[in-house]
């Protein structure tokens, strides 16, 4: 194999195929990128038996072959290569070698045989759609913050995909929570999505899917089975299995009948938070809201470090509440509200709360109240 | 020379017999009024109280275990006669010692017992630093002039006490560190008082063993005995950084000890880091129901030790042991901490649930890690588990009828099985 490829098209390519690469492995081969050349462009593989990323980029391919490196080494090297260089990637069969080389630099890279490289298996998708990287960007951008860490409910570690019933009629939704938070985002069911098998899509997924949806307009190709999805652009194509088990019903969580109600601006809110928030150094910190006539004190009384008190001036004409909640989970659920004022619907000091932006339906959030 | 008699408390000559009671413990050492840092350690402790609780037993050989296939946890000292010992296995034990009557822990009884001594212990200082139910630093410096004796008195008056208030008896170790504080109490076991003031120190030291060294383990001895090492002696030719060569960060402490020096605290204030309860089952068991029953028995028991406590943990741990000992372990975080035996239950037999299927198993623990107060504990509920609200004040309240009605007043069905 012989190549010779655009340093920023190179940079471009490796760096999404060595993000997928686990740094810690008791597999040699898995820490490596499987590079092939063919016709007029090299495609980079890489693998951690979960999630599969092959990137293409257009390159002059002097001699057809493959090879296997280790992708955080040459990675590296290209990002500390100058912009615009041309570099050239060459096998050696004869030493198991890459070669690399940009104007006077020259890199020599231990490979491992491509045979050895584990592809993931194609499998049959029961459904293909199209959707815009605007669209899938705000499904996932708005929900993974909720995501479940906890290895216990390992069905929780991912943003729940799948097709729903809203009021206007069916919607692609994205669900994620972590039992004391949950974020549910709609959004118009793309042609050809309506037979989609719902899927748990893991953190990491999610986290790689994002640099496909950097362009607005970009058309990705979405296939879901039920134990693998696949999102693909011109360029990249990142296939994941799913998580094997189920989402718990959500639906009983969304509290349907609180009726205090709550405006606010969002920004001003936040920040409010955040500046009371400041005096405890407990990790869980938690703030509490007094709501009466119009008014809302935020407060945090830290034994220890101290006690903090801000007003602001709201929307709420119901009786008087007190309830306290994690300060974070406020901040978090807060700064994904950026069009309208937030709206907190509660129902006791003890029961889930409900935020929506403005009359948006479409976007919801529900966090569990603290004990202050 | 400094004397006192151990019966009569009154200081004395050094003699043979006490002038005052013409009793034979007189004991006697140029240092006996000036060392302060003692370790006590009960004789036979959960044998003692079984003997105590049950006169029947005072002339038999005792053996306190958990069942046929556990080990033995302590012996009595007559069954120590006939060459059983602490951590033998149990039929090993029996064979020793056919005639021995086999009794299980009953942990409530020894650690009243050990409440009892520990009230004691806290009239004479301040710096009392439990090792375990049964044995304790203490730090006497400074107490004299308030207890108007020094301290091997009062420590003499303290092992008399026990003897006469519990019915305990315990050997005393008085040294001017805790290492040789400890070392000196297995001296002259039971009912023993030894003292090794500073000035016998190395002369006491140079042919012992180094597994004298608390915290040598069998495995931190081979790698002394392979460096040559086995007495104190032989330590003092170790320059001190070679031995921190060899033995890294534990070196320096070997240089220390080989000199007699330690200069560890007694500390009243060692934090707690973990709380947790193992139970050894009577045979080995793969059966989930059999198990799920331990897991919340387990799992109720480190809750009311926590709540007894006022602390709650963030980290959840499950141990298990398979039949050929082979160690299984599994934690996991919360992002609230609890205290709960409810969510401790749940967490747990989540991680169970991850593991299970590789019985059979020979025992099973339950740890919670990662402490904080208790207030900051279950603060907010689940979203996924509306129920959990519900099933902590069921808990709330059942520890209200338990601290009223007693222990076995109310239980959940599950602790049954």
């Amino acid at each position: 194999m012989k190549i010779s490829i655009e340093r920023g098209a190179l940079l471009k390519a490796v760096s999404q195929a060595q993000s997928v690469v686990e740094r810690r492995n008791t597999i040699p081969i898995l820490a490596n990128v499987l590079i092939e050349a063919e016709g007029d462009h090299v495609q980079f593989r890489a693998t951690d038996l979960d999630i599969e990323v092959v990137d293409r980029a257009p390159a002059q391919v002097e001699r057809a072959g493959a090879t296997t490196v280790a992708a955080t080494t040459l990675h590296e090297i290209v990002r500390k290569l100058p912009d615009g260089a041309l570099v050239s990637l060459s096998a050696d069969n004869a030493t198991g070698r890459l070669a690399v080389a940009a104007g006077r630099s020259h890199f020599s890279l231990a490979t491992l045989p491509r045979e050895d490289f584990p592809v993931m298996a194609s499998s049959e998708y029961q459904s293909s759609f199209a959707a815009q990287a605007v669209v899938l960007r705000r499904l996932f951008d708005k929900s993974k913050f909720a995501i479940s860490t906890e290895e216990t409910r390992y069905y929780l570690n991912g943003v729940y995909m799948h097709v729903a019933d809203a009021e206007g009629g069916k919607v692609l939704r994205c669900v994620a929570t972590d039992g004391h938070r949950l974020a549910r985002i709609d959004a118009d069911l793309p042609a050809g999505a309506a037979g989609m098998p719902g899927v748990i899509v893991p953190r990491k997924t999610v986290g790689e899917l994002r640099k496909l949806l950097e362009d607005d307009e970009a058309e990705i190709a979405v296939s879901v089975s039920e134990t693998k999805v696949r999102f693909a652009t011109p360029e990249i194509t990142l296939t994941s299995k799913v998580i094997d088990g189920t989402f718990p019903d959500y639906t009983r969580v969304i509290p349907q009948g609180n009726a205090k109600r709550l405006e606010v601006d969002a920004a001003e809110f936040a920040q409010a938070v955040d500046r009371v928030a400041t005096v405890s150094s407990e990790r869980s910190r938690a703030v509490k809201l007094q709501l009466e006539d119009d008014r809302l004190v935020l407060s945090v009384n830290a034994p220890d470090s101290g006690a903090a008190e801000e007003e602001l001036a709201v929307a709420y004409g119901d009786e008087r509440l007190e309830i306290g909640f994690n300060a974070k989970y406020l901040l978090e659920i807060a700064s994904q509200v950026d069009r309208e004022n937030a709206v907190f619907l509660f129902n006791s000091s003890g029961d889930p709360t409900l935020m929506r932006e403005g009359n948006d339906q479409s976007a919801v959030y529900v966090v569990m109240p603290m004990r202050v | 020379m400094p004397a006192f008699c151990r019966d009569c408390l009154s200081v004395t000559e050094p003699a043979s017999r006490c002038a005052a009671c013409g009793g034979r413990r007189v004991l006697a050492h140029p240092e006996l009024f000036s060392l302060s840092i003692a370790h006590m350690d009960c004789d036979a402790f959960y044998a003692s109280v079984e003997k105590r609780d049950d006169p029947e037993l005072a002339d038999k050989p005792v053996i306190i275990g958990g069942g046929r296939r556990g080990v033995v946890s302590t012996a009595c000292y007559i069954a120590r006669i006939r060459g059983v010992h602490s951590a033998m296995p149990m039929f090993q034990a029996l064979k020793l010692c056919p005639d021995a009557v086999v009794i299980k822990p009953r942990m409530d009884a020894y650690a009243e017992a050990s409440r009892a001594i520990r009230a004691m212990m806290d009239e004479l200082t301040p710096a009392v630093e439990p090792l375990s139910l049964d044995e304790a630093f203490m730090d006497l410096g400074g107490t004299a002039r308030l207890h108007g004796a020094p301290p091997a008195v009062m420590l003499a008056r303290l092992v008399r006490r026990m003897k006469d208030e519990l019915g305990l008896t315990g050997s005393i170790g008085l040294s001017h560190n805790k290492f040789l504080a400890k070392v000196a109490s297995d001296l002259d076991k039971p009912r023993g008082f030894s003292v090794i003031g500073v000035a016998d120190t190395a002369d006491f030291l140079r042919d012992r063993p180094v597994r004298l060294i608390w915290g040598i383990g069998p495995a931190g001895q081979a790698a002394l005995e392979r460096a040559g090492i086995r007495s104190f002696a032989d330590l003092l030719r170790w320059e001190r950084t070679a031995l921190q060569a060899r033995f890294g960060a534990m070196g320096d402490r070997l240089w220390h000890v080989a000199r007699g020096e330690d200069r560890r605290r007694v500390s009243a204030h060692e934090p707690v880091k973990s709380i947790s309860n193992e139970t050894t089952f009577f045979e080995d068991t793969g059966d989930p129901d059999i198990l799920d029953g331990h897991l919340w028995r387990m799992a109720e028991k480190v809750s009311d030790r926590a709540k007894a406590r006022g602390l709650a943990g963030r980290v959840v741990m499950l141990k298990l042991k398979r039949a050929d000992h082979s160690l299984l372990s599994r934690r996991t975080g919360l992002r609230d901490a609890t205290q709960t035996a409810d969510r401790l239950y749940r967490t747990a037999r989540a991680l169970f649930d991850q593991v299970g299927g590789q019985g059979p198993y020979r025992l099973l623990g339950v740890g919670l890690s990662d402490l904080c107060a208790q207030a900051e504990a279950d603060k907010s509920g689940d979203l996924l588990d509306p129920g959990a609200a519900r099933r902590s004040q069921a808990e709330r309240a059942t520890d209200a009828i338990r601290k009223r009605f007693g222990a076995d007043a109310i239980m959940k069905g599950r602790a049954l099985r």
